[in-house]
């Protein structure tokens, strides 16, 4: 078991292993909302392999996105155990965890979370200019087939747009994982295929290990495999033998 | 640049009107630091050249007359390095459109120019010329207010005899900076003429030939002052000497300190309270930008930001906003100082006075700014650096509302539905509220520290020439005089009613603690000259003892009961002992009272007096005042009204202008606070008002509910502040305690309504500058985005 420092260096080197990207043992968390404790994962065992695309699924409350939270370093479990690459993220501090997502991670939110104040180019520019060996913004958002639009505000994008402008600023760093969560939720059928094919894309192009949450059954059939999530547990698990492109996708 | 400082300066620039605003109140709060800072160390440094250059004595002492080869015992003082003797004699003056009597000061030189201890600086003119026994220099302020100049002349009364003294020149002394005459308040510098003129001259026409009555001296480095002061007294004793005293407690370097210290002291007061106020609007306006910005700090860490990173990015819009400020204010505070030093010079008199702003202050001037961006940011940084990221991707949760407590005592019918929301509102968000009230309060606050300055001049005023002052005229002999002379005065025509004065020098010790005061001879209730309380009641003098003021005991360390030892410091020189009866508190000077009698008995003297107060008929006014310019006895003749309106002259020029910066940066301050209250609640509720506009509210009930919370939060701030700016004009007052004089704590209802009054227009405009904004509230792009 590695120490959690060794989270810090790049571990592209051993991509070609058959090591799982992620390993979760037992992960609980409870949320003490007031005088109540929310149970909202209960024991969770995982693992992701390298270059995986994986939907989780689920409807709301089963605790997808606390788990997809967790792997990004986002938060951590109250109880159980985290590996990433063999390196403890649940040992890890909060430095650690900072480092970890800054070089590995790449998110994509429901909401996009996009800054107003910055253009679609500047808020690519935020994630290349801290991370150690970035596509260039443009790159990124070429990926996304969002160029032409690269110096929009955020305000004068479409809700597809903006969330390809995020995708754009997930993977511009080259992340080891891509975790989005419900990244179509709050699009319509045709923007959302759009940014399952940049999703898509990426995954295939460069064989970086993704998750996306969605309560959206139809989207499972793009993924390798699918976990659905109920009451925070794993309630079924399979593998998708036949992937269908998110054109053709049935909503 | 990098993305997040393009993030940094476009967000800024998206909250620029309440940004600059902060940046004024925090400029405001610099250019005050610099300015009274800037002015107090251009003023020290000059003072200390024209010291140094001019040789400014180190002691100083009065005597009889003694007989010059004394001079040589006295520079064989261990610990002097050089002492100079003169002649020093009072004299009336003759001014021709003056009736009543002007007093002079004539103070000898060397007809050859050479350079002695108080050296002049010839401003104008020549020096005198040997052989020319009536060629003087003049000094300048009396020059100025009286339009004198080389080939002028002065007619004074010298030793009974009538003698126009030539101008030949004008002059500055350093024993002169502060043009006062012994026993008034402020200086009236065209009633009291200091004339330079050659020592055989002087000393000839007051037989003063091969001696002198003046004394100053410098001290070798590390020579003790009081072993010196001792042994110079014992020498003097024999010829009258009236006790040697240290540079500290030479008048006109007396008045300088004080007012140094009191402006360094408030120099360091107002800014602080500028700066606090700034500090805390920066923590209220930093704690809302970054819960709006929530999920934008979500991101920016999920996205591989440190919390480190995070936090220096929200302090830096403190940082940037404090940085304008802090340049504005240091450009502005230089050219403030640069114009109040321009008001010193109008009555502290140097030959050079430059103004400098030292790198010392900008710097300080620059880091206490710094030190309110961080100290407000520090708080809210906090909250957006401990965000767990996680949590920030939730919105927050929904406000839990409940029924107002106006509406649970069951008054909900009277309210309308817009007055309910605003009642819920306010009692929803308690802090947000107080933070208002407290930032309003503030605004109110400043405005009467500005303020009450003149209700405490006015008060000061009125306590000393209306309340204790009811005399026209104080009279004071040459030499302390028989009962007789009051009953002449008396017969002078156009005298009203005399009242007797006995003023008897002292050195009072007690302890190691020493002070030279003269001991005020009063009748045990006068009818003119009253001793009266801070509390405006008169003071009945006890049979016995020693009545003092508060700021004297104080420095004696005496407490009633406590027994002094008094040096007397003329005739006979008897040393004797007396007790504190009782304190008074006096907001000018230092001084002791004793009942004539008590006085009498002390100095084992029959009814002597040195003066006499006098209540003069206005029409036969102009006949006294001449009688009085012929009678040799007479030193000089003091005029309340001369006073009064020396008084106001200083008040207009120079508090003045003070007040007036005071009460525009205290409005900066109110409109800050208020404009930023009314843009947080903007921004918090625009989406909010938006939906209530879709459900078809028109545009005046919403600005109702915007406005009415606005409006309830900034009367119930007014008392608050009214009650706060009392507490820091207390504060302030205590900065200017000093030796020379006190301010009284009043605040009138004049400056109280003022300051409610200014606050509210503040409060009125910003409300107009945030209906505006109402009014075009794009409801679309309002309710499209996600909260």
């Amino acid at each position: 078991m590695s120490s959690p420092s060794t989270l810090a260096t790049p571990s592209r080197t051993n991509s070609e292993s058959s090591e799982p990207v992620f390993v979760a043992r037992g992960v609980t968390k409870v949320y003490h909302m007031g005088e109540v404790d929310v149970h909202a994962l209960r024991g969770i065992d995982l693992e992701l392999a390298e270059s995986e695309f994986t939907v989780l699924l689920g409807p709301s409350g089963s605790g997808k996105s606390t788990l997809l939270n967790i792997l990004g370093g986002l938060d951590v479990p109250t109880a159980g155990e985290v590996f990433y690459r063999g390196g403890e993220l649940t040992a890890a501090d909060d430095r650690a965890l900072t480092q970890y997502r800054r070089d590995h991670v790449g998110f994509v939110f429901q909401f996009y979370n996009l800054i107003p104040s910055l253009t679609a180019r500047e808020n690519v520019a935020l994630v290349t200019e801290i991370a150690p060996d970035p596509l260039t913004p443009e790159e990124a958002l070429e990926l996304v087939d969002l160029a032409p639009r690269m110096d929009h505000f955020p305000s004068q994008l479409s809700g597809g747009e903006q969330q390809r402008v995020a995708i754009a600023r997930a993977i511009a760093k080259r992340p080891d994982v891509l975790l989005c969560d419900e990244p179509t939720g709050a699009l319509d059928i045709s923007t959302g295929v759009v940014v399952l094919e940049a999703i898509e894309r990426v995954n295939r192009e460069l064989g970086t290990t993704t998750a996306v949450i969605t309560h959206n059954a139809a989207i499972s059939e793009m993924a390798d495999r699918v976990i659905s999530l109920a009451d925070g547990r794993i309630a079924s698990e399979k593998r998708i033998t036949e992937k269908v492109g998110p054109r053709d996708l049935h909503w | 640049m990098r993305a997040i400082h393009r993030k940094l300066l476009r967000d800024l620039w998206n909250i620029k009107g309440q940004g600059l605003a902060i940046s004024m109140v925090i400029a405001a709060g610099v250019a005050m630091f610099i300015m009274y800072l800037s002015t107090f160390e251009s003023l020290r440094r000059t003072q200390e050249a024209y010291y140094q250059r001019y040789r400014f004595a180190d002691v100083f002492a009065s005597l009889k007359r003694a007989p010059q080869w004394l001079e040589r015992r006295i520079e064989q003082i261990p610990g002097v390095a050089a002492a100079d003797t003169r002649v020093v004699v009072s004299v009336t003056l003759d001014v021709e459109d003056l009736e009543e009597p002007v007093v002079g000061r004539l103070i000898s030189i060397p007809e050859r120019e050479t350079a002695t201890l108080n050296d002049v600086a010839l401003q104008q003119g020549r020096y005198i010329e040997p052989g020319r026994p009536d060629e003087v220099l003049v000094s300048e302020g009396f020059a100025l207010a009286r339009g004198l100049g080389p080939g002028d002349s002065v007619a004074a009364i010298l030793n009974g005899r009538r003698r126009d003294l030539d101008i030949v020149g004008i002059a500055l002394s350093p024993e002169y900076v502060y043009n006062i005459r012994p026993g008034d308040i402020l200086p009236d510098e065209g009633r009291f003429g200091l004339f330079w003129m050659g020592r055989e001259a002087l000393a000839t026409a007051f037989d003063m030939e091969g001696g002198f009555n003046d004394v100053a001296m410098t001290l070798m480095p590390r020579a003790s002052e009081d072993e010196v002061i001792s042994r110079l007294d014992r020498l003097l004793e024999p010829y009258g000497g009236l006790g040697a005293y240290p540079r500290e407690l030479q008048l006109s370097h007396w008045y300088l300190d004080s007012e140094l210290v009191a402006l360094q002291s408030v120099g360091m007061i107002i800014p602080i309270i500028f700066l606090s106020v700034a500090a805390f609007l920066l923590n209220v306006v930093l704690t809302r930008i970054i819960s709006v910005q929530r999920e934008q700090i979500a991101a920016l860490k999920a996205l591989g930001y440190s919390s480190l990173e995070v936090g220096l990015h929200y302090t830096q819009w403190s940082l940037v906003i404090s940085a304008i400020g802090g340049v504005i204010g240091t450009l502005g505070g230089g050219w403030l100082g640069s114009g109040m030093i321009e008001l010193y010079n109008d009555y502290f008199r140097f030959p050079f006075l430059e103004y400098r702003l030292s790198s010392g202050v900008a710097v300080g001037a620059v880091a206490i700014s710094l030190v309110a961006a961080v100290l407000g940011a520090f708080s809210s940084v906090r909250r957006a650096v401990t965000l767990p990221p996680a949590e920030a991707m939730r919105p927050e949760p929904p406000a839990s509302y409940k029924p107002s407590f106006v509406e649970r005592v069951g008054l909900t019918r009277w309210l309308s539905q817009p007055a309910r929301m605003v009642l819920r509102n306010l009692q929803r968000t308690p802090a947000r509220a107080l933070a208002s009230i407290i930032g309003i309060a503030f605004a109110a606050a400043m405005l009467i520290v500005g303020l009450f300055f003149l209700d405490a001049m006015d008060e000061l005023m009125y306590v000393q020439f209306f309340v204790a002052q009811r005399q026209d005229v104080t009279v004071t002999f040459v030499e302390p005089r028989s009962s007789n002379a009051l009953f002449e005065i008396e017969r002078l025509p156009g005298v009203v009613y005399a009242e007797s004065m006995r003023s008897v020098p002292v050195r009072l010790r007690h302890g190691h603690r020493s002070r030279q005061v003269a001991i005020m001879g009063l009748a045990e209730l006068p009818r003119l000259q009253r001793v009266v309380n801070t509390s405006l009641t008169p003071v009945e003098l006890p049979p016995e003892g020693l009545v003092l003021t508060s700021k004297l005991a104080e420095l004696l360390e005496v407490v009633p009961g406590d027994e002094v030892t008094l040096q007397v410091l003329e005739g006979a020189r008897p040393t004797r002992r007396a007790t504190v009866t009782d304190l008074v508190d006096e907001y000018m000077g230092m001084s002791a009272y004793m009942e004539a009698g008590a006085l009498h008995r002390l100095m084992r003297e029959g009814g002597n007096l040195s003066g006499a107060f006098v209540q003069v008929d206005p029409a036969h006014a102009e006949e006294l005042y001449r009688r009085l310019k012929l009678i040799p006895a007479v030193a000089g003749v003091a005029l309340k009204s001369a006073a009064l309106d020396a008084f106001n002259k200083t008040m207009d020029e120079s508090f003045g202008i003070m007040i007036f910066f005071n009460v525009m940066f205290a409005g900066i301050i109110a409109f800050g606070v208020v404009y930023n209250a009314a843009r947080i609640s903007l921004s918090e509720r625009s989406r909010e008002l938006a939906s209530l506009r879709v459900l078809g509210l028109t545009r005046g009930e919403i600005s109702f509910i915007l406005l009415g919370e606005l409006a309830s939060v900034t009367l119930l701030a007014v008392p608050v502040g009214l009650a706060v700016g009392y507490g820091l004009a207390a504060l302030t007052v205590t900065a200017y305690d000093t030796e020379v004089y006190r301010f009284p704590l009043v605040v009138s209802a004049r400056t109280y309504g003022f300051s409610a009054l200014t606050v509210l227009v503040a409060a009125v405009i910003s409300g107009l500058v945030v209906r505006r904004r109402l009014d075009h509230l794009d409801l679309v792009e309002v309710l499209k985005t996600k909260e």
